[in-house]
């Protein structure tokens, strides 16, 4: 079989299944590589669920509310699998004066790009979610906000792709590009197999990095570690997608009745740096310890997992997302820090909707690569 | 190890015990699992992932190994060929205010 195509998409998480998807529909011929073994291995199977816009950076939002309004409602028709989307608003929650200004911060800058997101207190917090403790004085509150499966969401992109001829490869690692005559056309693999393509997409997460340098193109991003857990199947509670002022944790119930929380130790950014990534000790019952503050009811749910998983830290906490002028055929696809999964559909189908008709509809000039510029 | 999915692996074909229980925490049967593979679901993680079979209170300790041998007869591959899920913390279910007690200095456990 020939390794031609016109795009070759490198990485086979959300982003780079959802491009190959929306690509393909398109009548694009496409083929995706997978360093790891297993499709959506990265962030995309670790993430919290969270569909959100509240707390967003304004250079993001545009295009999370875009999949928002466009894509995810109709997402479980269109890839034939159960994405749970769920969109029953967003309780960020504060229990303090300090976590209030936050909040008030976050809020007043949504406000200013068109978002229905504002301040309740704690009464009306607990009439949206009644099992939330005392201790709750504020939130902020945005009912088009909400939540979703990230597996069946990814691996539904993947299914869709491939049903609709995208030739996935896994286990196939790119470790270098190569320009012909001025214009990229090539990936070169750590099994020395070459894969060509007249546009190449790089949507491999933090591994970008090291791929896009073999090209001269320094992406500042760094890895940082992000944990999570699951309970047992319980009574159903609520719809609503969680988080909180203090960072503590966020959350939410799935459909199969489990409860998803993410949470951080405080030790984030500092953890040791191997391929895989490891639950820590102290990270889960930090976790719980700050769940049960808020939710006193589920002090005997049970943890029956938890898992680990890497973030594409970008220096300023947004993707890089679009065209690199230096070098022609090269599309940007990475640096989602941890806001990955509720963008993806939004990002994906504007990042194929950029490689075939040369614009998008949603303005990305401000997750553009050339954004980074020396302090002084 | 290079998986080209796009190898081809043959139709689904019906079978009469597709209605088996294989996972039993999550009821998936393996009708299921075996249409996920030409879904192309060809790992146990994939597999895992799409129909939480072993993802239960057991955690895979009872089903694994039957998920294993329907993935790769109906890959034609040799179950030694497919790896294992990963095992997660904690190794049997624990209550969150148990997980989240840390014991102090001097405290009675």
């Amino acid at each position: 079989m020939k390794n031609i195509a016109e795009t070759v998409v490198i990485g086979g998480g959300i982003i780079g299944c959802g491009i190959s998807y929306y690509l393909a529909k398109k009548g694009v011929s496409v083929i995706c590589l997978e360093g790891s073994d297993f499709i959506g291995n990265g962030g995309s199977s670790r993430n919290g669920g969270g569909v959100r816009q509240s707390g967003r950076d304004p250079r993001e939002l545009p295009l999370v509310m875009y999949g928002i309004k466009n894509y995810w409602p109709t997402l479980s028709e269109e890839l034939e699998v159960d994405c749970e989307y769920h969109q029953d608003g967003n309780l960020r929650l504060g229990k303090n004066e300090k976590h209030k200004k936050i909040l008030e911060g976050l809020t007043e800058r949504a406000v200013k790009v068109g978002l229905d997101v504002r301040m309740i207190d704690g009464d009306e917090v607990r009439r949206i979610n009644p099992y939330l403790s005392d201790e709750v004085t504020c939130a902020s509150w945005c009912p088009t906000d909400g939540h979703a499966n990230p597996l069946t969401t990814t691996l539904g992109y993947y299914k869709s792709a491939r049903r609709l001829g995208v030739r996935f490869i896994t286990g196939e690692k790119a470790v270098e590009l190569k320009k012909i005559k001025g214009k990229l056309r090539k990936v070169i693999c750590e099994s020395g197999n070459v894969y060509e393509g007249e546009t190449i997409v790089l949507a491999a997460g933090f591994e970008s990095r090291k791929i896009a340098e073999t090209i001269g193109i320094d992406i500042p991003m760094q890895k940082i570690l992000l944990e999570a857990l699951v309970t047992e199947a319980e009574p159903h509670l609520f719809d609503q997608m969680l988080g909180t002022a203090e960072a503590d944790f966020y959350g939410h119930q799935t459909k199969h009745g489990s409860f998803v929380f993410g949470g951080s130790s405080g030790h984030e950014g500092f953890t040791e740096i191997y391929e895989t990534p490891f639950s820590y000790s102290k990270t889960a019952p930090c976790v719980c310890r700050g769940i049960i503050k808020y939710f006193p009811n589920l002090l005997n749910a049970k943890i029956v997992r938890t898992w680990a998983g890497w973030m594409d830290q970008c220096l300023d906490g947004v993707p890089v997302l679009g065209n690199v002028e230096e070098v022609p055929g090269l599309v940007l696809a990475c640096g989602f820090s941890g806001h990955g999964f509720g963008i993806a559909p939004g990002a994906a189908s504007q990042i194929a909707e950029l490689i075939t008709e040369g614009k998008t509809t949603v303005d990305l000039s401000a997750l553009h690569y050339d954004r980074f510029k020396a302090k002084i | 190890m290079i998986n080209d999915r796009s190898r081809d692996i043959g139709p689904f074909v019906p079978a009469d015990d597709d209605d088996m229980l294989i996972c039993r925490c999550e009821e998936v049967t393996k009708g299921e699992i075996r249409r996920a593979v030409h879904e192309g679901m060809w790992t146990i993680t994939e597999i895992r992932r799409y129909l939480r079979a072993g993802m239960g209170l057991c955690q895979g300790q009872t089903c694994s190994r039957l998920v294993k041998g329907i993935a790769a007869k109906e890959l034609g591959v040799s179950p030694a060929e497919l790896e294992p899920a990963t095992s997660r913390v904690p190794m049997r279910p624990i209550e969150m205010r148990i997980f989240a007690n840390e014991i102090k200095e001097g405290e009675e456990v």
